[in-house]
C-alpha cells in the first residue's frame, strides 16, 4: 500500500477521474442537446383517444402527439385540484400537444393516463403547418375552390395534396415579395427622404442646386413608387389567388374549420408515413429551421437571422481584435520598458479578463452606443435626427463590446507566444543587419502567428456564447432585416441583429408559448454550439497550417 | 542617414586614426587593419567584464579569441558588431576603430553596422523559412527582390559556403531539414550572401560532430581571402589549426596576442602556457 502511494499511482488515478468526469460531462450535456434538439424534427405519432374523467358524463375525444409524460403521486395530484380514485397511489400523465390553438387556445394540455382509453393511431389524420397560430390537426373533409365544396373524402385528398405542392410556391413568392423586394423599395425611399432632408439642412447651395436635387429626387421616388405598385400588385394577385383555395378540416371537437391556402407551410399524415418519408420529412422540417425566418414570437419558424448575426458579430469581432491585440502585445512585450508600470499594465489586462460581461455591455452602452454613436449621429446623420442610426444598439457596437472583452486573451497568449520565440531567431536577424522592427515583422511575429491564433480561437469560443452584454449594445429578440444584404453599402453596422444565444433565452424564458418553444430551445442550443465548435475547427486548422509552416526543430 | 557634416568629421577623425593604425601595423608585421579596439572596456551594470583591451585585428586574417570559460571572449566578440546593446544595463567605454571609424560613435547606424560586420552564433539559427530564403533574407532586407540577383546571390553564397551541391536540388525545403553542420554552413552562406567586411564567429563549431568541424573549419580557410574573420573557440587544436593569430584571455584582460604559431611554441606569460599545455581551464 505504502508502495503504491510512493510509485504515484493515487494521482495518476484522481487526474485520470478528473478527466473521466469532465468528459462525461462534456459528451452528456452535448449528447443531451443532441437528442432533444435533432428530435424535435421527427415526425410524431398522432394519437386519438377517448378521455372521461370522473365529473363528466361522457367521453370526449382528445387527438394530439404525446409531447411527454411523467409520473406523480395521487396525492400530489389531488392537491392540486384533480379527482384522482382513492385506490391509486401514483398518477401517470401525458403533455399533449393538440395544436388548434385558434381553436381551443390552450394547445399543450396534461392527460391523465387512468382515464383515457381506447388509444389509436388512424393512418388519416392529418397534421397543418401554418403561418399562423402553429400546427393543426384534424382530419380533412372538403376542398374549396371559391368558398364552393368542389371535391370530398378521396378526391379531397388528392386535390389537396396537389394544391399545396403549387401554393407552396405561391406562398414562398409571397414572402419573397414582402421580406425581400417590397423591403427593399422600401430601405431605398428611407434614403430618399434622408437625402431630402439633408439637402434642406445645407446651407451652402444655392436655390438653384436645391431646387435641380429635389426635381431627381422626386424623380428617382416616382421610380420607386411605380416599382412598388408593380410589387404591389403581384403581391395582391398572389393572395387573391392563394385565397381561392381552402380545405375544411374537422377538429377533434367535431368542428369545421376552413383553412385558406394562403396561410399553409406543409401538411403531412405521419401515422401513415414509412421510415423513408418520414426522414424526407425530418429534413425539410431541418432545413426550415435552420433557413426560415422565425414566426409567432420565435416559437416558430426557422433560426436564419439569428445564425447570420452571430456569424458576422464573431467576424467583426475578430476582425477587430486581432489587429488591436497583437499590437498590444508586441509593444507590451518588444518594445515597453520592463518595470512596474508595464507589469502594472499586464496586471490591469489579465484583470480585464475577470470582469463580469455585463459590466462591459453596460460600458458599450454608455460609450459605444451612447457616446460614440451619438457623436456620429451628430456629425453625419443629422438629416434623421431625433431618430437614431449609430446612437442605438447596433451591430457594430455589439462587436467593438465584445473586441474589448476578448482582447485580454489575445494579448495574454500573444505575449505568451512572443515570449517563446528563441532568442537566437532575434540575434540571427539583427546581425544580418536587420533593424528591431524589420527583425520583429519578418521573423518574430510570423513564429508567433500560431499563438495568436490560439488567442483568436479561445476570443471567438467566449465570444460566440457571450450573451448578457450583447442585450444591451445590439442584440434584439427579432430584426426587421439581415445586417448583411443586397442594398448598398450591403454591410449595415449600424442594424441592431439576432443572436443564438439571446434566441435561446428568448424563447425558452421569454416566450408566451413555453411547452412549444422548449424544443427549439434545444435545436438552437445545438446550432449554437456546432456553430461554435465549426468556427473553432476553422481557426484551428489555419493554426496548424501556420504552426507547421514555421515548426521549429526544438517543438 | 548621416548629415554629411558628421560625415567628413568622422573621416577626419578616421585619418588621424589611420596613421596611428599604420604606426601599430609595423609590429604585426605588414598587416592592414581591419578593427582596432583601444583601451575597450565593458561593464553589466557595476561589474566590469572587460579591463581595457587593445588589440588590433589584421584585415582578411583569422584572428582567434581563445581563454577559459567567462573569460569575456565572447562579450568582446559581441562588442564588435555591437550585438551587446541588445543586453539591459550593457555600457561600454573606449573605442573599436572600424577602418578607422569609431562604431560606438553615436552618429553610426548599427544596422549599417551589422551588414558591414556579419555574425554567426554558436547554436546554428537558421530562420523558420526554405533554404532559399535563409540565404536571401539579408538581400530582401535591403530592398533587393529582384528574382535574378537573388538567384544568383544565393547560389554564389552557397557555393562559398561549400554547401551548394549538397542543397541545390531543394532550395525551397525548410531550413529545419538540413543536418546542424548543414544549418551551421546555411547561416554562414547567410551572412556572406551580404557581402560583409568581418565575419564574427562565437564557437561556430561547438554543437557540431567532428566531421561537420572539419568542414566549418576548411570553409574558414576559404573564407579568408576575402573577409575578415574573428572567430571565439574553446578548442586550443582548433584555434592552432584555423587562426593566424591569436588571443589569449583571462578574466576580462587580454593576458597575451601575436601570431599564433609563437603564441602556441613560445609563449611570453606564463598563464598562457598553462592554460595552452592543459594545467589550468
Amino acid at each position: 500500500m505504502k508502495d503504491w502511494f510512493r510509485k504515484g499511482s493515487p494521482w495518476i488515478w484522481l487526474s485520470g477521474g478528473a478527466v473521466t468526469i469532465s468528459m462525461v460531462m462534456v459528451v452528456g450535456l452535448v449528447a443531451m442537446i443532441a437528442v432533444k434538439g435533432l428530435s424535435h424534427f421527427w415526425p410524431k405519432p398522432v394519437v386519438e383517444f377517448n378521455y372521461q374523467t370522473a365529473e363528466q358524463s361522457e367521453p370526449v375525444r382528445v387527438i394530439g402527439e404525446i409531447s411527454r409524460s411523467e409520473t406523480t403521486t395521487a396525492a400530489a395530484m389531488r392537491e392540486a385540484g384533480f379527482n384522482v380514485p382513492e385506490d391509486q397511489d401514483v398518477v401517470v400523465r401525458h403533455l399533449v400537444k393538440r395544436g388548434n390553438r385558434d381553436v381551443t387556445g390552450q394547445d399543450f394540455v396534461w392527460y391523465m393516463e387512468s382515464f383515457m382509453s381506447d388509444p389509436r393511431y388512424p393512418e388519416e389524420i392529418l397534421v397543418l403547418e401554418r403561418l399562423q397560430w402553429g400546427d393543426f390537426y384534424g382530419y380533412l373533409q372538403g376542398f374549396l375552390i371559391d368558398g364552393e365544396v368542389v371535391a370530398v373524402g378521396a378526391e379531397a385528398r388528392t386535390a389537396f395534396e396537389r394544391t399545396l405542392r403549387d401554393t407552396a410556391k405561391g406562398v414562398r413568392e409571397l414572402n419573397g415579395i414582402e421580406r425581400g423586394e417590397i423591403g427593399d423599395v422600401n430601405f431605398r425611399m428611407e434614403q430618399l427622404r434622408r437625402q431630402e432632408r439633408a439637402l434642406e439642412l445645407n446651407e451652402n447651395i444655392s436655390d438653384q442646386e436645391r431646387a435641380e436635387a429635389r426635381q431627381s429626387i422626386a424623380q428617382r421616388r416616382a421610380e420607386l413608387d411605380e416599382q412598388y405598385a408593380v410589387l404591389a400588385e403581384r403581391r395582391n394577385e398572389l393572395r387573391a389567388e392563394l385565397s381561392r383555395y381552402a380545405i375544411t378540416m374537422e377538429t377533434m371537437e367535431g368542428q369545421v374549420r376552413t383553412l385558406p391556402f394562403n396561410t399553409l407551410v406543409h401538411g403531412w399524415r405521419p401515422n401513415e408515413m414509412n421510415i423513408f418519408q418520414k426522414m424526407g420529412h425530418y429534413a425539410r422540417s431541418f432545413w426550415d429551421f435552420i433557413s426560415g425566418y422565425p414566426r409567432e414570437a420565435n416559437t416558430e419558424g426557422g433560426i436564419l437571422p439569428a445564425i447570420y448575426g452571430t456569424v458576422l458579430m464573431v467576424l467583426l469581432m475578430s476582425i477587430v481584435v486581432t489587429p488591436f491585440g497583437v499590437l498590444a502585445a508586441i509593444y507590451l512585450r518588444e518594445y515597453a520598458k520592463q518595470g512596474p508600470i508595464t507589469q502594472l499594465i499586464r496586471i490591469s489586462v489579465n484583470n480585464l479578463a475577470g470582469v463580469p460581461s455585463i459590466v462591459f455591455g453596460v460600458f458599450g452602452l454608455g460609450f459605444f452606443v451612447y457616446f460614440l454613436g451619438g457623436s456620429i449621429d451628430e456629425m453625419f446623420y443629422r438629416e434623421t435626427l431625433p431618430s437614431p442610426t449609430f446612437g442605438s444598439p447596433a451591430l457594430i457596437w455589439a462587436s467593438l463590446t465584445l473586441a474589448l472583452l476578448t482582447l485580454p486573451v489575445v494579448i495574454v497568449s500573444t505575449e505568451e507566444g512572443l515570449s517563446r520565440i528563441p532568442r537566437s531567431i532575434r540575434d540571427g536577424s539583427l546581425a544580418l543587419g536587420a533593424t528591431k522592427a524589420e527583425t520583429l515583422w519578418r521573423t518574430v511575429v510570423p513564429l508567433a502567428a500560431p499563438a495568436m491564433m490560439t488567442g483568436l480561437i479561445l476570443a471567438v469560443a467566449r465570444a460566440a456564447g457571450e450573451v448578457a452584454p450583447l442585450m444591451l449594445v445590439g442584440v434584439v429578440k427579432m430584426a426587421p432585416s439581415l445586417p448583411l444584404d443586397g442594398n448598398y453599402p450591403f454591410l449595415h453596422l449600424d442594424r441592431a441583429f439576432m443572436h443564438l444565444g439571446f434566441h435561446i433565452f428568448d424563447v425558452g424564458f421569454q416566450s408566451p408559448n413555453v411547452e412549444a418553444g422548449r424544443p427549439l430551445v434545444y435545436a438552437t442550443a445545438m446550432v449554437l454550439v456546432f456553430l461554435i465548435v465549426v468556427l473553432n475547427l476553422a481557426a484551428m486548422v489555419i493554426r496548424n497550417r501556420l504552426r507547421e509552416k514555421y515548426r521549429m526543430e526544438s517543438d | 542617414m548621416n548629415e554629411p557634416s558628421e560625415t567628413q568629421r568622422a573621416q577626419s577623425v578616421g585619418a588621424q586614426t589611420l596613421r596611428e593604425n599604420s604606426r601599430r601595423a609595423q609590429s604585426m608585421g605588414d598587416e592592414k587593419i581591419s578593427l582596432s579596439l583601444r583601451d575597450l572596456q565593458l561593464f553589466y551594470g557595476t561589474d566590469r567584464a572587460l579591463n581595457g583591451i587593445d588589440l588590433d585585428i589584421p584585415e582578411k586574417r583569422v584572428t582567434a579569441f581563445i581563454g577559459p570559460s567567462g573569460c569575456g571572449k565572447s562579450t568582446l566578440l559581441r562588442c564588435l558588431n555591437r550585438m551587446n546593446d541588445l543586453i539591459d544595463g550593457c555600457r561600454v567605454q573606449g573605442q573599436i576603430l572600424l577602418d578607422g571609424e569609431d562604431i560606438y560613435h553615436h552618429s553610426v547606424d548599427v544596422a549599417e553596422l551589422r551588414r558591414r560586420v556579419g555574425m554567426v552564433f554558436q547554436k546554428p539559427n537558421p530562420f523558420p523559412k526554405s533554404i532559399y530564403e535563409n540565404v536571401a533574407f539579408g538581400l530582401r532586407l535591403q530592398g533587393v527582390n529582384s528574382r535574378r540577383v537573388l538567384d544568383e546571390v544565393v547560389e554564389a553564397s552557397l557555393q562559398r559556403a561549400a554547401l551548394w551541391d549538397e542543397v541545390k536540388d531543394r532550395l525551397q525545403e525548410s531550413a529545419f531539414s538540413l543536418s546542424g553542420g548543414q544549418q551551421q554552413r546555411l547561416v554562414i552562406a547567410r551572412a556572406i550572401a551580404i557581402e560583409p567586411e568581418v565575419i564574427l564567429l562565437d564557437e561556430p563549431a561547438s554543437a557540431l560532430d567532428p566531421i561537420s568541424t572539419l568542414k566549418i573549419e576548411e570553409l574558414i580557410n576559404e573564407l579568408k581571402d576575402k573577409y575578415t574573420i574573428v572567430i571565439v573557440t574553446h578548442n586550443m587544436q582548433q584555434a592552432a589549426r584555423v587562426s593566424d593569430y591569436t588571443a589569449f584571455m583571462y578574466m576580462g584582460d587580454l593576458v597575451e596576442y601575436g601570431d599564433t604559431d609563437t603564441i602556441f611554441t613560445n609563449p611570453k606569460q606564463i598563464q598562457t602556457e598553462d592554460y595552452i599545455t592543459g594545467r589550468y581551464g
